[in-house]
């Protein structure tokens, strides 16, 4: 079985920046990641045009590369069938892997919220098309609307826009006012500020609107347009994709497998990043929504602290965290959903993708648990990743407790090793 | 002409020359075809773009389940919309 002293698990920033300080040391150090390639989401590579020079992203990745920290990609978490063990599926293949110390790195992903027509084909994540995008399908030319809620927004229309998008507009839920104070006050902030903002005067002179958000997407087998409001005011903007996130939330099932105690939606952390549980860090967006900065430096304390270079942890936290915490407070303040968009679904419109249920078939039930149970929501390949977080918006549902395996495992693989027996002898390597 | 760095796939049988890099998902887009029917046979594609959705699968070289949203391209790769 693979031992490592410390392993972490994504290799977004905030794994980046904890394997770099935690191979410093003489340990050794496995940085695991799902991907291709390390970066996680705001640094994913474009496989076709070459990614703009990025100086953090550039010094980050070679710090990581020299750091003897050792990479291991195309390789998913999917259960924790024991203390000091997680198991990993690459392709169709299973293994263990053994740690002392675990870094939780595993980043966030986008809150969909059901409404008419979401389901087309052409309606998307913001990120999501960002990512379809930067996986070579050429954007140039094409008219895209990007709604919803959040900066990322900006930081998506900003590089769709760079790939020669024709982007109609973006059209942000929040208020100018919210918008207003949250700019000005990361403006002010000595900390970089999240990337997307910087962004706004590269849309080249498409329109941001804010108080703006989609209530239906129009089309028969491909989105046609979309139908926005301000409230007031209701229009259609012909378009080929839309491009639709509200915000982010925590991926934190893996914490949850774990038994780590939550704070609410995250992942509770002391100074150190520790987790409820000793040998486990947490660090990055499953602590808190807090952006790229964030990350950067709650993985470097988690790796330094995994590593018991406790002194530079502490002083990390203490140089950093009340401006980390003031702008993760004004994130969350900026881009809380209005009411509006809790109502957007029509009683036919689905709200599990995987499984086609519909909202109307979800009404009569209190809780996630009894939905899941007799409507079949949740119970597809995603688990719940996209309608758990969209019903607990919706209707308040608070989602159960997560179980292994975290993703499908293809029955190959289970054929191949019993994914609860650790020591089983025959192991794939 | 094919350029050196173009690779061929097969969306739903059809012959698609794609750039190397490029991710089953956007083959499926650059086809305009979806990667696979819903339960009740609506049309999806791909959602959250980073493995999460699973609105991404689709039938590849005969694997059904498969996302294709971080799954790059190669060279005779047959793709398949799921029913
Ligand atoms: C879709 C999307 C796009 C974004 N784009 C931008 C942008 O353009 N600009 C910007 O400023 N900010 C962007 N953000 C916000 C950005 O993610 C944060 O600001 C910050 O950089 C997060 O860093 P992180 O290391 O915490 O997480 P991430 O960067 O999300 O990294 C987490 C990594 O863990 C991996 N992972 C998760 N679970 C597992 C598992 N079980 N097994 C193996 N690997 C796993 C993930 O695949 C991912 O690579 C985006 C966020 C999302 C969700
Ligand atoms: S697009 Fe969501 S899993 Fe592939």
């Amino acid at each position: 079985m693979t031992h490592a002293e410390v392993l972490i698990v994504g290799a977004g920033p905030a794994g980046i920046a904890a394997a770099t300080a935690a191979a410093r040391t003489s340990r050794s150090v496995l940085l695991l990641d799902d991907n291709h390639a390390p970066g996680g989401q705001i640094w994913r590579t474009d496989s076709l045009a070459p990614n703009p020079r990025d100086r953090h992203r550039d010094a980050a990745l070679t710090s990581l590369q020299q750091s003897g920290a050792q990479l291991l990609f195309n390789t998913r978490v999917c259960d924790a069938p024991a203390p000091g063990i997680l198991t990993t599926l690459s392709g169709e293949a299973i293994t263990h892997i053994e740690y002392d110390k675990l870094i939780l790195a595993t980043g966030a992903r986008e809150r969909l919220l059901p409404f008419p027509g979401w389901t087309l084909p052409g309606v998307s994540g913001a990120g999501g098309l960002q990512a379809l995008t930067k996986g070579g399908f050429p954007i140039a030319g094409k008219r895209v609307v990007v709604a919803g809620t959040g900066p990322l927004l900006i930081a998506v229309a900003a590089h769709l826009a760079a790939a020669h998008a024709n982007i109609v507009c973006v059209a942000e839920q929040a208020t100018l006012t919210q918008m207003a104070a949250f700019a000005s006050a990361i403006a002010s902030s000595p900390a970089k500020i999240w990337q997307g903002i910087k962004f706004r005067a590269q849309l080249r002179g498409a329109p941001y609107h804010t108080s703006t958000w989609p209530i239906a997407a129009l089309g028969d087998t491909h989105l046609t347009s979309v139908r926005l409001t301000d409230g007031s005011r209701t229009w259609e903007e012909p378009c080929d994709y839309l491009a639709c996130g509200f915000h982010l939330v925590p991926n934190t099932e893996l914490a949850s497998l774990l038994g780590c105690t939550f704070n609410g939606d995250f992942v509770a952390v002391d100074v150190l990043q520790r987790t409820s549980i000793g040998n486990i860090y947490c660090a990055g967006e499953p602590v808190a929504i807090g952006g790229l900065d964030a990350a950067l430096i709650q993985g470097e304390i988690a790796g330094l602290a995994a590593t018991d270079q406790l002194q530079q942890a502490q002083a990390l936290h203490q140089r950093h965290a009340t401006s980390l915490q003031r702008f993760v407070t004004r994130l969350e303040a900026a881009f809380r959903l209005r009411p509006e968009l809790l109502t957007l679904a029509h009683p036919e419109d689905i709200v599990c993708r995987c499984e086609d249920v519909r909202f109307e078939q979800l009404v009569p039930y209190t809780s996630w648990t009894a939905a899941k149970l007799q409507t079949r929501c949740g119970m597809g390949p995603c688990q719940g990743r996209i309608c758990g977080p969209a019903t607990q918006s919706l209707f308040g549902w608070k989602p159960t407790s997560v179980r292994a395996p975290l993703s499908p495992v293809p029955v190959s693989a289970f054929i191949q090793f019993d994914l609860r027996t650790p020591t089983a002898p025959q192991e794939i390597p | 002409m094919p350029t050196p760095d173009a690779i061929t796939v097969a969306v739903n049988g059809q012959p698609l020359q794609v750039a190397r890099g490029t991710t089953a998902a956007a083959a499926f887009a650059l086809a305009s075809a979806p990667c696979r029917l819903s339960t009740t046979g609506d049309p999806r594609s791909g959602v959250c773009g980073m493995g999460i959705c699973f609105e991404c699968r689709a039938i590849v070289d005969g694997v059904r389940h498969v996302r294709t949203c971080q799954l790059p391209c190669y060279d005779g790769m047959k793709l398949e919309t799921q029913q």
